[in-house]
């Protein structure tokens, strides 16, 4: 099991959130195959929120929602 | 209402809101706004910027009231649903350049993205050469995207700086209603500080309470549903993404049905409403323009939301776009439907020369994948 990819993506501007997450799941994909990925993106804004669990989605994986106490949300993305 | 949220930030979100303003738009037309341009934030712009005196166009002065709805209308919805949320520190003063440039490329074209759209819907053909111009510009953007270009990080604001766009809103609102008249010209009649076109586009416009409703009508929904019109044509490009893609093609089939029932759909290049057949300008014009929109984060709509929702750097880009328009009418780089202001070509080269500058030197991007 290998420590998830953490993507700080709070503050930054469309599309920038998607991009990081995108290219965050790139790089996982092409790590061990046997090996459950989980990729873990900060962001601050519904918006972003959204637009990340949506790339998430095209690229085939599910995105467990968390908001924390700073009203920001954290996006635990996971290889099914 | 939470369900109706839920539905506008689904995929059905965009959707809606480019058939609302594929109807409203082309209606506004026919109530009294000029050619094409039921809404155009980068016109309007221009017109605010002529009405409070910073640019004296007399064709092109006015306080138009769907400006002033989208940002109200987005802080109703941001307020509503718990998404006013004050922030700023992303390089502010990069994206007052921008919101001119923007503006600046947009007049060139005669009309911002959204008007782009319009256009197309009504039958005017130039807008073709402006949408690709659009298209090339985004896609200039996206390599400096994928290069690493950021703005950098905004942060969390006082409550106070959310509200500083919507104050200025109800002050343009008071002005519109009120419009001064306490200088004195030549001739001793009354005059200024604010402007109102008498004749040509300016003058040109639907009933203040109508417009006003529409643009509160529209600026709700887009808050809701992210409608953008750069962000469209990006998403779809870089991240193969259709979620607003899909709220563009809703926008021009709605406007092209409801400007053809209306009886406004005059198809060909020559002689359309505020526009001009100079079709390397009209491209270049909106290259120009969606290359900054996109190093921005949105198009010129989106920023208006944003500032709704206290974002502070969205609403100086939108104060950018308003000072932008002054200079281009100032310093004859907008164009008229004769075609390109004697300087415009030169500003659109000089914009893009800013803005690629601007797209290779913000590229640093502090915390990001580790």
């Amino acid at each position: 099991m290998t420590e998830p990819t953490i993507v700080d993506a709070r503050g930054l501007s469309c599309p920038e959130p998607a991009m990081l997450t995108r290219q965050a799941l790139l790089n996982a994909k092409s790590g061990a195959a046997d090996e459950a990925s989980v990729v873990i993106v900060l962001v601050d804004s519904t918006t972003s929120r959204d637009n990340v669990v949506r790339t998430g989605k095209l690229a085939g994986w599910q995105a467990a929602i968390e908001q924390q106490a700073d009203g920001s949300y954290k996006l635990t993305l996971t290889r099914p | 209402m939470s369900s109706l949220s839920r539905f506008l930030t689904s995929r059905w979100g965009p959707i809606l809101t480019g058939i609302a303003v594929g109807v409203l738009a082309p209606v506004l037309v026919k109530l009294g706004n000029p050619g094409n341009m039921g809404i155009c934030v980068a016109c309007f712009s221009r017109d605010i910027a002529g009405a409070l005196g910073l640019h004296r166009a007399s064709l092109v002065q006015y306080l138009r009231p769907e400006i002033i709805g989208f940002v109200l209308g987005s802080l109703a919805a941001a307020l509503i649903f718990r998404e006013f949320k004050p922030r700023t520190g992303s390089a502010p003063l990069v994206r007052f350049l921008l919101g001119m440039f923007a503006v600046i490329g947009a007049l060139v074209f005669l009309g911002c993205p959204w008007r782009a759209y319009l256009r197309l819907s009504g039958g005017d053909w130039n807008a073709i050469f402006g949408i690709l111009g659009l298209a090339a510009g985004i896609g200039l953007g996206i390599v400096f995207l994928k290069m690493g270009f950021s703005l950098g990080r905004s942060r969390p604001a006082p409550a106070a700086l959310g509200w500083v766009l919507p104050v200025v809103m109800i002050a343009l609102l008071v002005l519109l209603v009120a419009a001064p008249q306490l200088g004195r010209d030549a001739d001793g009649n009354p005059t200024g500080p604010i402007f109102f076109s008498e004749k040509g586009p300016g003058s040109q416009h639907a009933p203040l309470l109508i417009a006003l409703g529409v643009g509160l009508f529209v600026g709700f929904l887009a808050q809701r549903s992210r409608f953008c019109t750069v962000g469209a044509l990006r998403d779809l490009a870089l991240l193969r993404d259709a979620h607003l893609f899909n709220g563009i093609l809703a926008l021009i089939v709605a406007a092209f049905l409801t400007n053809l029932a209306l009886g406004q759909l005059k198809p060909g290049f020559e002689g359309q409403p505020v526009a001009h057949t100079a079709w390397l300008w009209n491209f270049g014009g909106m290259a120009l323009a969606g290359l900054a929109f996109t190093l921005a984060g949105g198009c010129p709509g989106r920023q208006l939301f944003l500032s709704g929702e206290g974002d502070g750097d969205a609403a100086i880009f939108s104060l950018g776009m308003i000072v932008g328009a002054g200079f281009a009418h100032n310093f004859s780089l907008a164009s008229s439907p004769t075609g390109p202001g004697a300087f415009g070509p030169a500003a659109v080269l000089a914009g893009l020369v800013v803005c690629a500058i601007i797209g290779l030197t913000f590229r640093e991007r502090t915390g990001g994948v580790s």
